[in-house]
């Protein structure tokens, strides 16, 4: 037992509080952490390589990214045409020596040409004075996607039930018109394009083939052979093939299918087609789901006295389809961009709008068909991600109420 | 009495079934019946009959040389339409194959990149797949055709990509080709009998391994292998071939300036469009897949196997690769799959594969829709089957042994 006269030292104050170390923390830090740390290993011949390919590979990408990320500013920000006030068409957007407005050497985006499009790249060929009933059914659409987005909405189901059941109705109504009988002409689909035929094509086959995709995969799930059957050929047969050929089956060899007299409208084909099309893949998708449920849970809602179509409303489905809910996505995204294939078949949407624009002889520029590309792909970006990112809060919700 | 045992009939679930099976089976012969019908009348109508005659018929358009037109000899006017059918199959099974070997690479290493702990890598990774995965295929294809390779020189200009041996201009790819010499035949037979023994000692390998533990050095016997077969070769024949390089004039007359025929296998721009396209559109959804089945192989077996004492590639080859390939296989396919249906979209730009000559520019002269279309269908009908067949046989295989 030593005395306390004994110990020579005793600390009475805390010791102070050192800086953290320089090499793990700050700007050194983190650039160690996150570039350094997978090129320095030097203690063997094969770690060295490694390191030195890392490195070289890390520099080759970094100036290349950083390249291209400023070629596109450059392009589409600092050296872009903005406004117009001459009221030039080609001229704008071309150099002084093929006899535009620009000093030689200049590459930029040619904005003015999609202000002048941007109504036909919007609504196609739709009449100007007919051009509110497009809004009116944009904006209702909107106001009711985002009241859905937002879980605490009062009267949340009833605005559901209202966009899936009344508003495509009142959509048909003020996008196709009921007559002059109600102020509201008929606009032949023929002249409608642009965006509008792209969420037309895409909301259509979105809100019918998840209902279609339901019975579908109940059908191959289910014990009746001819029901099984039938379902599974149809599936698979519409899966097999690629949507352009279907596609090119309602446009070319559906009328020979059809009574003499019967003509489907040509927007009509294609919603047919898209939506079988995407119905045969939802199937899949949420066969999955129904396959990822436990065999108790079938066995439990049997031994409850529920029936077939009870259990399934009440027990299985709801489990399945919030199980598949990321897949259901995926399928939308997936649908929203093969809209753009109807452009193969001679319907203006989007992509289809862009490309006759593309062509337009009076904005014959080199930048014409990149300025237009840049404009439908950004619009194409910024919806599937705003649907993948909704998913991905959705899936994350879901998890959280599952533990 | 007699009232309750019909109503306890009717509520039979088996009699339930078999009376809903009946009703399916009987709307759809009838739905079968009544389209057969309009299209027998429509026939009647418009003086067409069904029929394959119209495959032994010369074909009277010009298409564009490529792997198919050259394998088949392809000329207008003498050529039958069953050429040009299996003209288009080889174009799609030749643009899908190199876009499957291409989009595989790519794909992989996005894949990898995306886990890695180097920022720089990880972030050009990420964006890489949100964008190229947010964009419509269709949208990419004509930017890569409209824009890309049409801001390339024409055909009296030239970029080269490897001077002298590979140049692309708006005429296409000029790439050189081997012009066989009398030593081919055998220098072929010892390069075959060269990769028999490989294989050979590759069994050999295993083998022993099953039953020693130890492995032949495998690497090694099959390089030497390779390396003294092209000895024997050398000695014995020579060099069996000679390259003939794409040959450009840039004097004489002007009609005759740039590359000249017959030197060099020409690429057309079509083909490098939808090569591009499909390759970097499908590398971005085999990255995802890639990315999630590394990340499905737990932490727990590569520390486990690092505890054993391997290092880290025995690591990743024997313990990680192994694993995560089950989980990434089946998706995988389905992504080639995807990327050969995705071909279709090549109509667009008219690059002679399947749907662009046959269901495209052949129905237009022949207007036998039904017959074309189904041939089409069924060429990726099969395809799609034999995907699956493939599938349900590697899941049998991979499928993990449970005791």
């Amino acid at each position: 037992m030593a005395k306390k006269s004994d110990i020579v030292f005793v600390r009475e104050k805390d010791a102070p509080l050192l800086a953290p170390p320089l090499l793990e923390s700050g700007a050194f830090g983190w650039f160690r952490q996150n570039i350094l740390s997978t090129m320095n290993d030097f203690s063997s011949v094969g770690g060295a390589v490694r390191s030195l390919i890392m490195a070289a590979a890390t520099l080759f990408i970094f100036y290349y990214s950083v390249n291209i990320l400023w070629a596109l500013i450059d392009f589409t920000l600092i050296e872009a045409v903005w406004s117009n006030p001459q009221g030039l068409k080609r001229e704008l957007c071309t150099t002084a020596l093929a006899g535009g407005v620009q000093h030689d050497g200049w590459h930029g985006a040619c904005w003015p040409l999609i202000f002048a499009k941007i109504k036909f790249l919007t609504y196609g060929a739709y009449p100007f004075e007919e051009l509110w009933r497009v809004n009116l059914a944009g904006v209702i659409l909107i106001a009711g996607l985002v009241a859905l987005m937002f879980e605490r909405m009062p009267y949340r189901i009833h605005i559901g039930l209202f966009m899936l059941v009344i508003y495509p109705f009142l959509a048909f109504a003020l996008l196709y018109g009921l007559g002059d009988w109600a102020g509201l002409p008929f606009v032949y689909t023929y002249d409608w394009g642009g965006i509008l035929v792209t969420l037309v094509v895409a909301l259509t086959g979105i809100v019918v083939s998840l209902p279609l995709g339901i019975a579908l995969a109940l059908g191959r799930q289910s014990k009746m052979p001819v029901i099984r059957g039938f379902c599974t050929i149809f599936i698979e047969f519409w899966r097999g093939i690629p949507l352009i050929t279907v596609l090119f089956m309602a446009s070319v060899a559906l009328p020979l299918f059809l009574p003499k007299g019967v003509n489907i409208d040509n927007l009509l084909r294609a919603l047919i087609g898209v939506t079988l099309f995407a119905s045969a893949y939802m199937a899949e998708v949420i066969r999955g789901g129904l396959q990822a449920i436990d065999k108790g849970q079938y066995e439990a809602g049997t031994a409850l006295g529920l029936n077939y179509w009870k259990n399934m409303r009440l027990i299985i489905l709801p489990q399945a389809l919030t199980y598949v809910i990321p897949g259901i996505v995926n399928t939308f995204i997936g649908l929203f961009k093969d809209t753009t294939l109807v452009a193969i078949i001679g319907l203006f949407d989007l992509l289809g709008a862009a490309q006759a624009a593309v062509n337009d002889a009076s904005w014959s520029t080199p930048v014409q068909a990149i300025t237009l590309y840049i404009y439908v792909a950004l619009f194409y970006f910024i919806c599937c991600l705003i649907m993948s990112r909704y998913s991905m809060r959705l899936e994350r919700k879901l998890a959280k109420t599952n533990d | 009495m007699k009232e309750h045992s019909v109503f306890q009939f009717v509520n039979d679930a088996r009699v339930r079934g078999i009376l809903a099976q009946v009703a399916l089976l009987a709307f759809a012969v009838f739905c079968i019946g009544w389209l057969v019908s309009n299209t027998a009348q429509n026939f009647e109508d418009q003086d067409k009959s069904l029929g394959f005659g119209f495959l032994v018929q010369a074909a009277g358009f010009q298409i564009a040389p490529t792997l198919g037109t050259w394998l088949f000899d392809y000329e207008a006017g003498v050529s039958t339409y069953w050429d040009v059918y299996f003209i288009g199959i080889v174009n799609t099974l030749l643009v899908a194959a190199l876009g499957v070997v291409a989009a595989t690479i790519i794909g992989f290493l996005m894949g990898v990149m995306r886990l890695s702990q180097n920022l720089i890598l990880r972030s050009f990774a990420t964006v890489y797949v949100e964008v190229l995965r947010n964009i419509p295929l269709l949208l990419q294809l004509f930017f890569w055709y409209f824009t890309v390779l049409r801001a390339l020189p024409d055909k009296r200009g030239k970029v080269e990509l490897l001077p002298g041996v590979v140049s692309v201009n708006l005429e296409g790819l000029f790439l050189p080709y081997p012009i066989w010499q009398s030593g081919a035949g055998v220098a072929g037979v010892i390069m075959l009998v060269a990769l028999g023994a490989i294989w050979a000692v590759n069994r050999r390998s295993q083998q022993r391994q099953l039953l020693t533990g130890h492995p032949l050095p495998f690497w090694r016997i099959a390089g030497g292998i390779l390396l003294g077969a092209l000895a024997v070769i050398w000695l014995s024949v020579g060099v069996p071939f000679e390259w003939s390089l794409p040959v450009f004039k840039e004097t004489g007359p002007i009609l005759r300036r740039g590359f000249q025929g017959d030197t060099a296998i020409v690429v057309i721009p079509e083909m490098l469009a939808v090569w591009f396209a499909l390759t970097l559109y499908t590398a971005a959804f085999i990255a995802e897949i890639v990315r999630s089945g590394i990340m499905a192989v737990s932490k727990g077996q590569s520390e486990a196997s690092v505890a054993m004492g391997m290092t880290r590639g025995q690591t990743l080859r024997l313990v990680v690769i192994p694993q995560a390939l089950r989980v990434i296989i089946p998706p995988l396919t389905s992504q080639y799959l995807n990327l050969t249906k995705n071909s279709s979209l090549a109509v667009a730009i008219a690059y002679p594969e399947l749907v662009s000559i046959f269901a495209g520019t052949a129905m237009n002269n022949v207007g036998k829709e039904i017959e074309m279309v189904g041939m089409m269908m069924c060429v990726y009908l099969t395809f799609s089957l034999l995907t699956s067949f493939f599938m349900n046989w590697f899941n049998k295989r991979a499928m993990l042994v449970e005791r």
